[in-house]
């Protein structure tokens, strides 16, 4: 699935890395712990949160990650942003809540790792 | 043989992760492959937020000879009573205020272990803990 395409469907608006809207993910998880983030994903693309904090753009520049979606509009400030933009990172924010943002990527075929 | 010292502010969470980003870096000018500096990234992440959060900061050294990278993180800070304790999954003395930047599942230093080849603690209570990791190329 394309990054423009998961804009789509969670109604995202984009905060940082415009340029880089047509790159596929296959997978993506949601968490607001990074702890289980670090611990427990492999080979993801894409993190949704409701964390708003710098080690949120920490954690997916180490895990490789290419997208973060923050969800219940929540909004990271300036310096966050430029640290993920750094990085080439994606990042959007959709007014959904966690649950149905990823129902939807799940329901258009966006699986887990599990899946 | 390359080899970097990183200084780990321990008051500092929202810098927190500058040294690994800068390892990262590092490895990656080395020619590291990518997958090697993914585990090598979690694990200086996972010590670089320990020492932030339960140490008041401290030190990392990093090398690289060719086939192997040794990470070492060195603290002054309370220290760990019981490492085998401290390596069990969801052991944490983490406080509500941690949990609530994401961090303090007791998810850290098994997650290091389980990403390194080798990971040693030696730690004295109330002097500080050093966990060094190795990890082959
Ligand atoms: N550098 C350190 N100095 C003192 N105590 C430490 C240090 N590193 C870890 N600990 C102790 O070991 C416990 C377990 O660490 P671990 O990293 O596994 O979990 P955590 O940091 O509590 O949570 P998480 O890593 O999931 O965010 C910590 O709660 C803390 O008591
Ligand atoms: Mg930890």
């Amino acid at each position: 699935m394309t990054l423009s395409k998961v804009k789509e469907l969670l109604g995202a608006e984009i905060l940082c890395g415009e340029s880089n809207m047509e790159q596929e993910i296959l997978s993506a998880c949601g968490s607001d712990m990074m702890s289980d983030v670090l611990a427990f994903v492999k080979e993801q693309s894409m993190l949704l949160t409701g964390l708003v904090n710098p080690q949120v753009m920490r954690t997916a520049e180490m895990m490789d990650m290419r997208c973060i979606v923050f969800v219940r509009g929540k909004r990271p400030d300036q310096p966050m942003l430029d640290l993920a933009e750094s990085h080439g990172m994606v990042v959007m924010n959709t007014p959904l809540r966690m649950y149905p943002s990823c129902g939807r990527l799940y329901e258009a075929g966006l699986k887990g790792e599990n899946a | 043989m390359v080899t970097e010292r990183y200084i780990v502010k321990g008051d500092d969470f929202q810098a927190a992760g500058s040294a690994s980003s800068a390892m990262k870096q590092m490895l990656r000018g080395a020619g590291v492959p990518m997958e090697v500096i993914r585990r090598a990234a979690i694990c200086m992440y996972e010590g670089e937020i320990n020492m932030v959060i339960h140490a008041r900061g401290g030190e990392a050294e990093v090398s690289f000879d060719g086939q192997e990278i040794t990470m070492k993180l060195s603290d002054n800070g309370s220290g760990i009573e019981n490492p085998q304790l401290a390596l069990k999954e969801g052991w944490s003395t983490a406080t509500d205020e941690i949990r609530g930047l994401g961090f303090g599942a007791g998810m850290g230093l098994p997650n290091m272990k389980r990403n390194s080849d080798d990971l040693t603690i030696e730690s004295v209570p109330g002097k500080g803990t050093t966990i060094v990791m190795k990890i082959k190329v």
